[in-house]
């Protein structure tokens, strides 16, 4: 086993050639990989001591088999030194500051000195030295004229992208070399780098790194040609270029063809490093596709740090569509059969359960809940199939692992991103089905953010005891009801849920036996409470509010307003004449409308009260048996929203019509007043503000009164006054716009008039400051906007759309920066928050050492609850 | 100069310097070695105030919003 090891310190620095060539195993010096047989060529690019890929031989170099070895380097000796991109800036910022002829970095000892010092104390305190070393750049450059050595200096041009052009010739990367390695290791530490880890001629290579073959392995493709990896590639134009620039400078070629073929050397070695250098064309393949080298493997979401170390595709997940199952528990999954057929869970064969793994096996892999693979204790994995598998469940022994097939029951993973909380990864069980999407209780959307437009969300299943028994006890839903968040349940009804419990509950609704029946159904209900009345007929009734208490627990009280509740000035209580006041007394709803203050997701006070005076199993119970019932609810009486149930009677028509039109008037009385000087400024704003302030508020009020009229005509016969009021889907708000009157548009909460000048539209005169020529929309989405309002209405739309979109990728990177900050505190069993190496955080977990989902909304109410009933336990 | 007490103001909360023996008993009562502890610096002015030295724990009296009084434990750096 290998031992954890803890890092004392990481230091970065260049390479220096000597050590290039200390670590290499074998100098190549051929272009060539394999020879004819197939065998890898000695001092070629495939070298065996560069470690293997082939099964079957062992690496030269180590010994070890393919997996084992670790793959070694060999290296390339270059011709002549050429520049690594890299280090352009750098190279460049050197040389700048560095005398021609002497080397010396052109600043006086004493300012050395000082910088020196600088960077010592910066470097003590653990802090950025950046910005001295620039400084030290910035101020050595500023020499027309060595210091030292008297020598004048040239002005240095770079040229994209590699070129240093000092008075008007080029400088060969030796020249740069041979001027950097006579620079001092004292001038080298002024320039804020460590001369014995990092030397700047280093940063122009003569010896080149051949990366070991394990990290460019070539691919024998099926009709037996071996194709090889892009740096392959790349090194074998390397090599070839390397070696035609010695023959040719051996052969004594003129100086034009000799800069041409380093030329080409520097052009091969930059591309290597990075195949996206502007101004540097990118190396292509024969195909055309650019060749992806060194530099490309690592950067970027598909590349090594976030595309392979940060995350990575992993086994035994699956990933579809989801779609809703309202009858499902919320603590299930719906999970296509060919899903199930697809992931396994690993048995290991016991003598308790051989008998029946052996059932299993025997329904081979195409017949679910059956076998996939099998693992004798030797390690040997066989497949099952059709053909072997009553062989192999004959031969089944103690401590085979068995593939079983996902079936009911097995507890899962589920995941929707952007796992923004924990609640995004919920524990469910699995309830295998047919078609091809997830299934999911819709009361388990507002935790995953889920809707059902094409979401796709992720499955992953544990293969450990212990992954299961603590994705169990942990991650199941049911104990993530309460969100730590606001300590309430984000689990809970919604949209039709909401409706459906308020049209069942609210004021009393009667059912006979028959639509009794319907609506319990599906519950595991038996015992029927007696009825609330009998009808004139004498046929026996109940009352929704008698059906929705089947579900509560026997024994449960609580009292609240609901939703819909209109906070009338005095609030009569329980005797609510809207019957808003809710009242639960030994689980029965004696008042009161169920919406979604008592069961909705993120409210839910009954589910809050349940899970808190119970436990999780109770609440979810409940939650399951609401959504059962709501549903049966809303189907009894019918539920349907359109386009007609936007109208409004002609009179109330005429009446917002009237009040608009008022509205208008005032607003031209303001602008006259202000025109004639009359307007009184408000404290602390100009004329102009104060006017603008007044128009606002005059025509925020004419809308609100239009959706007042509109309110008067639209009551509860409304479906989509039902949805508002219950805190299913929409809000009044909405109903007025599409009913009444859209109201104002505006931009940076100011009217529309940012950006024009006299006028928003040619529509419009000149200096107009009426209330529809600067954004205000008098009709309603069902009468249709006018052209220069649906203008308007564009732009006040538009800030919405630019907003949603800053927030998202803003709040996005904040929620990164934090979880990387504190994704590795842990809260321990004293209290204290602690990092991974033990130090403590904080003493106690948010300094009070509670959790904020048990926390019960931090109110006395509680605690005098909680000790009413103690004393009534004792008294009892 | 006029000198004042950075403690007197109202956004500096109490801090205390332990004795030895309080000292200890705070790192057994968190079962942990001085160094685990949150530092502060000799020279942090709270720190000359109440003459605090290197290797010396100083106990912090912090108002909490969620917990009235929070109390945390310094140790002493330079
Ligand atoms: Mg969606
Ligand atoms: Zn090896
Ligand atoms: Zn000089
Ligand atoms: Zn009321």
């Amino acid at each position: 086993m290998t031992v954890p090891k803890r890092i004392g310190k990481i230091r970065f620095g260049l390479i220096s050639p000597q050590e290039f060539r200390k670590m290499s195993v074998v100098k190549v010096i051929t272009a060539d990989t394999y020879d004819d047989d197939g065998f890898p060529i000695e001092m070629g690019l495939m070298d065996p001591r560069l470690g293997v890929i082939d099964p079957g031989l062992r690496c030269r170099t180590c010994g070890g088999r393919p997996g084992e070895c670790p793959g070694h380097f060999g290296h390339i000796d270059l011709v002549a030194p050429v520049i690594h991109v890299g280090f352009a800036k750098l190279i460049r910022k050197v040389l700048r500051a560095v005398c021609r002829e002497c080397s010396k970095l052109m600043l006086s000892d004493l300012e050395k000195k000082e910088f020196l010092r600088q960077i010592r104390t910066l470097e003590e305190l653990g802090q950025p030295t950046e910005d001295v070393v620039n400084k030290v750049f910035a101020e050595a450059r500023k020499h027309k004229v060595c210091p030292y050595c008297g020598a004048p200096q040239g002005e240095i041009k770079f040229e994209r992208p590699l070129s240093y052009i000092e008075d008007g010739h080029k400088l060969t990367p030796s020249d740069i070399r041979d001027r950097f390695e006579r620079i001092s290791d004292e001038d080298i530490m002024v320039m804020g780098m460590n001369p014995e880890t990092a030397r700047p001629e280093w940063t122009i290579l003569t010896v080149l790194p051949v990366p070991p073959v394990t990290m460019r392995p070539s691919i024998t493709l099926e009709s037996g040609q071996r194709s090889e990896d892009d740096l392959t590639h790349k090194l074998v134009d390397i090599i070839r270029i390397n070696q035609r620039f010695q023959e040719n400078r051996e052969a004594g070629a003129p100086q034009l063809i000799i800069e041409d073929l380093w030329e080409l050397l520097q052009y091969h070695v930059t591309t290597f490093l990075d195949n996206t250098v502007s101004g540097v064309p990118p190396a292509r393949h024969r195909s055309g596709r650019p060749l992806k080298t060194l530099s490309q493997r690592l950067k970027g979401k598909e590349g090594r740090f976030r595309g392979s170390l940060s995350g990575k595709r992993v086994n035994f997940s699956a990933r579809t569509v989801i779609s809703p199952d309202p009858n499902l528990s919320i603590n299930e999954v719906g999970v296509p059969l060919e899903v199930a057929k697809e992931l396994t869970v690993p048995i290991m064969v016991n003598p308790r359960n051989i008998e029946v793994v052996r059932k299993y096996v025997m329904r081979g892999p195409d017949n679910h809940p059956g076998v996939n693979y099998v693992t004798r204790s030797d390690g040997r994995r066989v497949k099952i199939t059709e053909r072997n598998c009553q062989e192999v469940a004959q031969q089944l022994e103690f401590g085979w692992k068995v593939d079983r097939q996902l079936a009911d029951g097995d507890i899962v993973l589920f995941n929707r991103q952007p796992s923004l909380h924990r609640m995004s990864i919920m524990a469910h069980r699995v309830k295998v089905m047919p078609y091809k999407t997830f299934r999911l209780n819709p009361a388990v959307c507002p935790p995953y953010n889920a809707d059902f437009d094409g979401d796709e969300m992720n499955l992953h299943v544990p293969q450990t005891e212990e992954a299961r028994a603590e994705a169990e006890i942990l991650m199941r839903v049911q104990e993530n009801i309460l969100s730590p968040r606001f300590g309430g349940p984000i689990i809970g009804g919604i949209h039709d849920y909401v409706t459906g419990s308020f049209l069942l509950t609210h004021k009393e609704r009667r059912l006979d036996r028959e639509k009794l029946m319907e609506v319990i159904k599906k519950l595991d209900i038996t015992d029927i409470p007696e009825p609330a009345g009998y009808d004139e007929n004498g046929d026996p009734y109940w009352t929704g509010k008698q059906i929705f208490s089947l579900i509560l627990p026997k024994d449960l009280n609580l009292t609240f307003k609901a939703d819909f509740c209109s906070n009338c000035p005095v609030c009569k209580g329980e005797d609510c004449e809207n019957d808003a006041y809710v009242v639960i007394r030994d689980g029965v709803l004696l008042r009161g409308t169920i919406d979604a203050e008592a069961v909705g997701a993120f409210k839910g006070k009954v589910t809050d009260r349940i899970i808190k005076e119970y436990d999780p199993g109770v609440a979810s119970q409940f939650l399951d048996r609401m959504t059962l019932l709501a549903l049966r609810g809303i189907m009894l009486a019918g539920f349907s929203f359109g386009i007609s149930d936007e109208d409004v009677p002609k009179e109330a028509a005429e009446q917002i019509h009237d009040v608009t039109r008022s509205a208008k008037e005032s607003v031209q009385k303001l602008i006259e007043a202000y025109r004639a000087g009359e307007l009184e400024p408000l404290p602390g704003r100009t004329l102009e503000e104060t006017l603008e302030m007044r128009i606002m508020q005059t025509l925020g009020k004419a809308r609100d009164s239009a959706g007042q009229i509109a309110g008067r005509y639209l009551g509860l016969d409304n479906s989509g006054v039902v949805m508002a009021v219950s805190g299913a889907r929409g809000s009044m708000l909405n109903l007025t716009q599409m009913a009444a009157c859209v109201g104002q548009q505006s931009v940076r909460g100011e009217r529309i008039k940012r950006g024009y000048t006299d006028r928003t539209l040619p529509h419009f005169k000149r200096g107009d400051l009426g209330a529809e020529a600067h954004g205000f929309v008098e009709s309603s989405y069902k009468k249709g906007l006018s052209p220069t309002e649906f203008f308007f209405h564009a732009i006040g739309g538009r800030e919405g759309l630019v907003d949603t979109a800053i927030r998202t990728s803003q709040s996005g990177y904040l929620q990164r920066r934090l979880v990387n900050a504190l994704q590795d505190l842990e809260v321990n069993y004293d209290g204290t928050v602690r990092e991974t190496r033990g130090m403590i955080v904080q003493f106690k977990y948010g300094e009070d050492g509670v959790d904020p989902s048990r926390r019960d909304y931090a109110s006395p109410d509680n605690v005098h609850r909680i000790i009413r009933k103690v004393l009534a336990g004792e008294n009892a | 100069m006029k000198r004042f007490a950075v403690q007197d103001h109202e956004l500096v909360p109490e801090h205390i310097l332990l004795t030895p023996e309080e000292a200890q008993q705070v790192l057994e009562q968190y079962g942990v070695e001085a160094r685990y502890l949150p530092k502060i610096h000799v020279t942090d002015p709270v720190a000359e105030e109440i003459g605090a030295k290197v290797g010396d724990i100083i106990k912090i009296k912090r108002k909490s919003p969620t917990a009235k009084e929070s109390i945390f434990y310094r140790l002493v750096i330079d």
